[in-house]
């Protein structure tokens, strides 16, 4: 019963050790409360001007507490703003070239995780170089030969530059994740007589869902959030994504805060929802590589 | 072929055609839309060139003019500025919050979160937000005043004193989140024995920090490091969305001096070499990256 004898002085320790780390605690939450709300103050003030109307901000100042609660903004952001058109644009341009890039991006990855391929780390490492370029150095030759070939000033040039400028970096991470699938399946499916494309297709793919997701989410933003392709690829208005076309607002409605704040919301959303359903695979895809 | 003995089997010997053109065809892509035009690039830097007609050669013309050209030169040290302390302070301040938040418990994850939400938003939607918070009645000037500070408001984005730091802060606040994300994925790869035992050994938080956390953190400095100079060689778009690197120059950045030499004085050659610049300035970064990179691959 030596264990009776040693209990109160454990229980005292834990109890003077349990107020210590109860201060500590508060203080940690206190602190990281604080810089949490440091960090959405900004968004805080962007999202109440956008329900302000424009009498109550010219009356009482761009930073102060509502007087009227208004979706005017909004509705002016969308409509006269071009948002809606800025909107399309930038779907007609995520959409096919994220496609793209993950379907490319797949099917290298396969090839060399899978089969043994001469000079396979060099491609790795060429590949990737080409996404660290900064891209100032193929800006005026890209949209010199998209003038070339006849496609400056449409969706596909951009699509095709969204698709290949993250190729390099789906491949790696791509390729890291298809290593670690065990071959024995894939030797189990070229016994019963599969070809390459439907080991990819039926085995490899849909086990690698994962890495997948991560890559998507994060092309994603990629692709909808950039400004310089677009700006050097397009020259219309009307085809420019919302990006380019909250740009265009700044200039055009320089003194109206409210529709310009709501036609920022408006353009944060699409990438704010993708961030919500896949935080997960969302960090993880950014902070592959970056360990050991 | 045949298989060595006892040599462990990654994968399958032969290549079938159809999976060398999986990987020939996206290498082909990117030859063709990355490095191609990255070596035109290169090339066109050493002419003159307009756009119409042929380029003509010039050798190292362009470089000896950027040497003398004014704007050239300040925007060659506000990158500089911008690589320091755009730099210095995002690698500061994401290991800080990453020490802070790195523990799990209760409420954690939402404070991660929170920080790391700017990450997702485009350079132009921060952008507008802080151009609400520096506009002239805007929130900083206003707080400023409330608290009784109201001289030591400004103009931030028109005063060519405050411009660039101004724009620095805005970056700071969209991406301090992501290398917090890196530091903290660094973090939890240290083995916990290792601080206990440290710990044990009586070892002080700032020793634990100095001498066990740090140097554990090494290969994820590297990384952060080649990160931040290439994003921030990179940085475009909120400078282009808040001044245009105005007022006069004042903010201007290699990026934006070559788009706007490029595209609205037209003088491709020139513009050229100025991103030649930016790609020497980016190159031992790339490389640092892809030895990690490399390194990560052989594990």
């Amino acid at each position: 019963m030596s264990s009776a004898e040693v209990l109160p002085a454990n229980e005292l320790v834990r109890s003077r050790g349990g107020r210590a780390r109860k201060v500590r605690t508060v203080g940690f939450h206190m602190t990281a409360s604080f810089i949490a709300l440091l960090w959405v103050a900004p968004l805080i003030v962007v999202v109440v001007l956008s329900f302000r109307s424009f009498d109550d901000i010219l009356g009482n100042g761009l930073v102060a507490l509502p007087h009227s609660f208004t979706f005017h903004g909004y509705a002016d952001a969308w409509g006269r703003g071009g948002g809606r058109r800025g909107m399309i644009n930038s779907f007609i341009i995520t959409v096919p070239a994220l496609t793209l890039a993950l379907l490319l991006s797949s099917l290298a990855a396969f090839g060399l995780s899978r089969y043994r391929v001469p000079f396979r780390r060099t491609i790795l490492l060429v590949m990737l170089a080409g996404n660290l370029l900064p891209p100032q150095i193929m800006l005026i030759p890209l949209s010199r030969n998209a003038e070339a070939l006849g496609i400056f000033d449409t969706f596909y040039a951009v699509i095709i530059l969204h698709a290949a400028f993250g190729l390099g970096f789906y491949v790696f991470v791509l390729y890291g994740f298809m290593l670690a699938i065990p071959s024995e399946i894939q030797q189990a499916a070229i016994i019963d007589g599969a070809t390459p494309f439907q080991i990819y297709r039926r085995i490899i793919l849909p086990l690698s869902r994962p890495a997948l997701a991560s890559m998507g989410a994060l092309g994603f933003t990629w692709i909808f959030n950039d400004l310089l392709w677009s700006i050097t690829v397009l020259r219309s208005e009307n085809k420019m994504p919302v990006t380019a076309s909250l740009l265009g607002l700044q200039g055009t409605y320089v003194s109206n805060w409210g529709l310009i704040s709501a036609a920022t919301i408006t353009a944060a959303i699409p990438t704010l929802i993708v961030f919500l359903l896949f935080q997960k695979s969302f960090v993880g895809g950014l902070t592959l590589g970056a360990v050991k | 072929m045949t298989v060595l003995p006892g040599r462990r089997r990654r994968g399958i010997d032969t290549l079938p055609p159809t999976v060398t053109a999986f990987i020939l065809v996206p290498f082909l892509v990117e030859a063709a839309i990355v490095f191609a035009p990255a070596i035109q690039g290169v090339l066109l830097s050493f002419t003159e060139w307009r756009g119409i007609g042929a380029p003509h050669p010039v050798g190292l013309q362009n470089f000896r003019e950027l040497a003398k050209d004014p704007v050239f030169i300040v925007a060659f040290k506000n990158t500089a500025r911008w690589l320091v302390v755009f730099g210095g302070l995002s690698g500061l301040l994401g290991l800080s919050l990453a020490l802070l938040l790195k523990a799990e418990r209760r409420g954690v994850a939402i404070y991660r979160s929170l920080i790391f939400l700017p990450v997702i938003f485009s350079l132009v939607v921060t952008a507008l937000v802080w151009r609400v918070l520096y506009a002239p009645e805007g929130l900083f000037n206003n707080g400023l005043q409330a608290v009784g500070l109201g001289s030591w408001s400004h103009i931030w984005l028109a005063e060519p004193r405050t411009v660039l730091y101004a724009l620095v802060v805005a970056s700071l606040w969209r991406s301090s989140g992501y290398i917090m994300v890196l530091y903290l994925a660094g973090l939890k790869s240290i083995d916990p024995a290792l601080t206990e035992a440290a710990r044990v050994d009586g070892a002080s938080r700032w020793q634990l920090l100095r001498h066990i956390t740090m140097p554990q953190l090494s290969g994820v400095n590297s990384v952060v490091l080649s990160v931040i100079v290439i994003d921030a060689l990179r940085s475009f778009d909120i400078v282009y969305a808040l001044t245009k690197g105005g007022p006069y120059n004042s903010s201007e950045l290699l990026s934006t001096y070559m788009f706007k030499t490029a595209f609205t004085t037209g003088r491709l050659g020139y513009a050229s070499a100025i991103a030649v610049v930016v790609f020497l300035l980016a190159v031992g970064f790339i490389v640092l990256y892809l030895i990690r990179a490399l390194r990560e691959e052989v594990r």
